[in-house]
């Protein structure tokens, strides 16, 4: 065996020994909760059976849906104006934006969740300043409802939708709104046939990653939603914990899991998703 | 690169409308802090009196301190699991380069992609399985896999930059593969492995979920806590845990802008 050959042979064991601990602690696990979707109470396609039965599984996958639909949409057209902003104001300017996406970026979900939580509580600050001022009588709803879930979740997402963007904003070629002017378009038309195209990718980018995420979001909703507005995540922990229901908790997280990669494969088409996940 | 458009006029409500949602994105952050002071013992603004006695209660609460224990623990051991796991993956791939592995290291990204509700599951049952619930090592080994895939991107990145005639030339001049890795690839992917620590470390810092399935009382880590205060009719002491680490966020932050600041080449002003 020659030394290259040798060589070869350590460089793939770098690659095996970490993806041996992540088959043993990471792929088995999740394998257990697929084969468990279809073993648990009964061998079959039981618990799955529930998607189409059961009206209250088909609400919570509604309003999943619906909050996943209004939380992506807010944060990618706030995501896209912020990242273009920030391409196109002063430098100084541009610094401190991103500083203020970083922190929130960087800052506990936890701590976001419950900071809303303080100003929007029926006791909270703003219902509090409110009737101070003799605006309300009595306290808005604020939180404990979908409202405070969107809320909360558009708050959590816009670092993760304007990241993206950013990056692939900054490799346009700022010279084409330019040119285009030049060519006798006006702002807006500039705007709409040449910067919004060259930023689809990020569009889809940053759509991607904030749906999917969106849809397994637990803490948020739990906390902002109040145990009211329930999504699927908050519902598998609720049938796991409260009603020790496995058969029904793996297959809505088999469900969650598959509609993810199917999302992802499609997506797959548009964009390189190693550049989305950054490993290239 | 330059920036022909940077100060161009007409954009005006764009950008009014961008420093609105950016305070929008501030404020319920900004409001815990005052919040924090409160000298009730529910969740409120403090009138003309501010106290610390919430503050206090950190500090001698051994609960509170325990748990800061606990997740500082956790997080450290899982940190250099994960940066261990992730930069060998990453120098593998790096050299191999083909088909085969740049599907593994896809692979390796699962715990980014997976919802975290789904492997909390997993987790518990295998965990089950290997008498790891409620174990310092269970919550570290999970926390390890969920911190890995950040390592991999990371030093991916910083090698990518890298040419791979180096590790050629290393050998050439008489290095074993083993002294190549340390002395020249390792070096060389120093900084997606530092980049790559901080995000795995904060990953494991304020993770919840995974954490709510697999540890009961023995293992009570910070973000747990903080959980159980908010549950149990919002315990103040909650306000003034999430000031210190809005704090401390905010630190990191200013620290890590204001050195790229200095580091990238001064374009304009």
């Amino acid at each position: 065996m020659s030394a290259d050959d040798r060589a070869k042979h350590v460089y793939w064991i770098l690659i095996v020994a970490p993806l041996a601990v992540l088959a043993a602690f990471y792929l088995y696990p999740l394998s257990k909760v697929l084969y468990l979707s279809v073993t648990v109470p009964t061998p079959g396609l039981g618990n799955f059976a529930k998607l189409v039965d059961s009206s209250a599984v088909q609400r919570i996958l509604l309003t999943t849906a619906r909050i996943c639909v209004i939380t992506t949409t807010i944060s990618l057209i706030l995501g896209y104006l912020i990242a273009y902003t920030a391409l196109h104001v002063r430098r100084g300017h541009e610094t401190w934006i991103l500083f203020v996406v970083l922190l929130c970026f960087w800052l506990s979900v936890l701590i976001r969740a419950f900071a809303w939580l303080t100003l929007l509580q029926s006791r909270g600050v703003v219902n509090t300043v409110l009737m101070d001022l003799g605006l309300i009588a009595t306290p808005l709803a604020l939180v404990r409802n979908e409202f405070g879930v969107i809320l909360g979740m558009v708050h959590y997402m816009i670092p993760y939708a304007v990241l993206p963007l950013y990056a692939n904003m900054k490799g346009i070629d700022p010279r084409l709104v330019p040119a285009a002017r030049g060519l006798g378009a006006s702002p807006l038309e500039a705007f709409w046939k040449v910067y919004l195209p060259m930023s689809l990718p990020g569009i889809i980018s940053a759509g991607m990653l904030v749906f999917i995420f969106s849809l397994g979001f637990y803490i948020t909703p739990a906390l902002l939603g109040g145990g009211k507005t329930l999504m699927i995540a908050e519902y598998i922990a609720v049938q796991i914990i409260e009603t020790l229901n496995w058969g029904m908790g793996t297959m809505l997280a088999s469900t969650l899991l598959l509609v993810v990669f199917a999302i992802i494969a499609a997506m797959a088409r548009f964009v390189d998703l190693r550049q989305v996940f950054g490993v290239k | 690169m330059t920036y022909g458009q940077r100060t161009q006029s007409g954009r005006g409500p764009a950008v009014f409308t961008t420093w609105v949602v950016l305070l929008f994105l501030l404020l319920p952050v900004t409001m815990v802090i005052p919040v924090s002071f409160t000298p009730h013992r529910y969740l409120s603004l403090p009138g003309a009196e501010w106290s610390l006695r919430h503050y206090a209660t950190l500090l001698t609460d051994p609960s509170w301190l325990r748990s800061i224990r606990d997740s500082l623990v956790v997080a450290c051991a899982s940190t250099a699991i994960a940066v261990a796991m992730g930069t060998a993956c990453a120098i593998g791939c790096w050299r191999v380069s083909s088909r085969l592995s740049e599907a593994l290291r896809i692979v390796m990204l699962a715990p980014i992609i997976v919802p975290t509700i789904v492997h909390a599951l997993g987790f518990y049952q295998a965990w089950v399985q290997f008498g790891l619930i409620d174990t310092y090592a269970g919550l570290i080994g999970a926390h390890a896999v969920k911190g890995a895939p950040y390592v991999v991107i990371a030093v991916s990145a910083s090698l990518a930059n890298v040419d791979l005639r180096l590790e050629q030339a290393a050998r050439n001049l008489g290095a074993t593969v083993w002294q190549t890795l340390g002395r020249v690839i390792v070096p060389s992917a120093k900084p997606g492995m530092l980049a790559g620590a901080i995000f795995a470390f904060i990953t494991s810092w304020d993770e919840l979920v995974v954490n709510l399935f697999i540890t009961s009382r023995n293992v009570y880590t910070l973000p747990r806590k903080i959980w159980d205060g908010i549950q149990d009719n919002i315990n103040p002491a909650v306000a003034a845990v999430a000031t210190v680490l809005i704090v401390l966020t905010l630190a990191a932050t200013l620290a890590r802008v204001l050195y790229e600041r200095r580091t990238a080449a001064p374009e304009e002003e």
